[in-house]
């Protein structure tokens, strides 16, 4: 790939990520209030949205050596602290340490 | 107005702070290794400002030149933004000359923030969620470009650092759990992720599984209007 085509590669990448991050606004611009049904989908979507992102996050563990044995004692160790401690900084800095312990030392 | 915002919406970001410093310079070492100049990490985190949607480029810098399956993969990786977009129309609202770049800057980590985040009255929604995506932002550039530039320097064994994105979604995922009386939004989408990851494979379950997660939402609010109006 020459220097042009790496430019304009990241320009479409530009183009195409603004283009989800600013559609919604431009269908539902300020004062046209969006049908309940597109607010309703606004009000629950969040929730459902983190949950996805947690997946997205693992979708690669299981297929590894692993079976996602070292993420699912961090997720545990993560949850268990969360709600003991609940320390934000502290639950993912502890999880991200302990799961690396465990790549490291342990699974490896 | 604007230091109450800041000082508010400072704590907030600080877990933000050392996941995207931490994800920023391995995504930085990563590009640096492959044999880009610390400008292209430091300019994609600027002007992409998509964490994966960044790691996937450094691919696609280094394969055969193809704008149109570049765009559409892009369109795929990010979707989960349309998301995010439906559910700040509101909050984004009278914002004013903040709104382009809150929307600009509108990455997972700010999102869930900007989205999730009740504030006392006194203090100012439009520069508090300002503040928060501008740094998240900076943490984000000077995290890939700290990354770029000190990768010859530092030598630790990194493996597994990337689990503190994993983390960081698990404690919001559990913050967002106590927070709501109805746990049914974050078990449909924690349920149709893992059915569609099963079905269709961790490469292509993103886009399913959003479509199963609206379906989801779409059947039970018809059942639930119905239920309404018989009573």
């Amino acid at each position: 790939m020459t220097t042009a085509q790496s430019i304009l590669t990241i320009l479409i990448v530009i183009l195409g990520t603004m283009i989800t991050r600013f559609l919604p606004f431009l269908i539902f611009p300020e004062g046209k209030t969006p049908p309940p049904y597109i607010t309703y989908l606004g009000t629950v979507l969040p929730y459902a949205v983190i949950g996805l992102l947690v997946v997205y996050c693992l979708k690669d563990s299981f297929g590894s050596g692993h079976y996602a044995i070292p993420e699912a004692i961090a997720i545990l160790f993560i949850i268990v602290l969360h709600k003991w401690k609940k320390n934000t900084l502290l639950s993912i800095g502890a999880g991200t340490v302990l799961y690396m312990f465990l790549v490291q030392s342990v699974f490896h | 107005m604007k230091m109450k915002a800041f000082k508010v919406a400072v704590p907030y970001t600080l877990p933000i702070c050392v996941g995207f410093l931490f994800l920023g310079m391995s995504y930085g070492f990563l590009m640096r290794s492959k044999g880009f100049s610390f400008v292209y990490p430091m300019l994609m985190s600027m002007f992409i400002f998509a964490g994966s949607m960044e790691f996937v480029t450094v691919n696609l810098l280094l394969s055969a030149f193809n704008p149109v399956y570049t765009f559409f993969l892009t369109l795929m990786v990010n979707a989960r933004h349309l998301f995010y977009g439906i559910s700040m129309l509101e909050k984004y609202k009278n914002t004013g000359w903040k709104k382009p770049y809150l929307i600009y800057g509108m990455c997972d980590e700010s999102f869930s923030i900007n989205c999730t985040v009740t504030l006392p009255p006194d203090v100012d929604r439009g520069w508090f969620m300002l503040f928060v995506t501008l740094l998240n932002q900076i943490y984000w550039v000077t995290g890939s470009t700290l990354g770029a530039l000190l990768g010859y320097v530092i030598h630790f064994d990194t493996t597994g650092i990337e689990f503190v994105m994993t983390a960081l979604f698990v404690v919001m995922f559990i913050n967002q759990w106590e927070e709501a009386e109805d746990h049914r939004s974050a078990l449909t989408g924690l349920g149709c992720s893992v059915v569609c990851l099963i079905l269709f494979g961790s490469q292509n379950f993103i886009l399913p599984a959003m479509a199963l997660i609206i379906l989801c939402f779409t059947l039970t609010r018809k059942k639930k209007t119905k239920e309404e109006a018989v009573s």
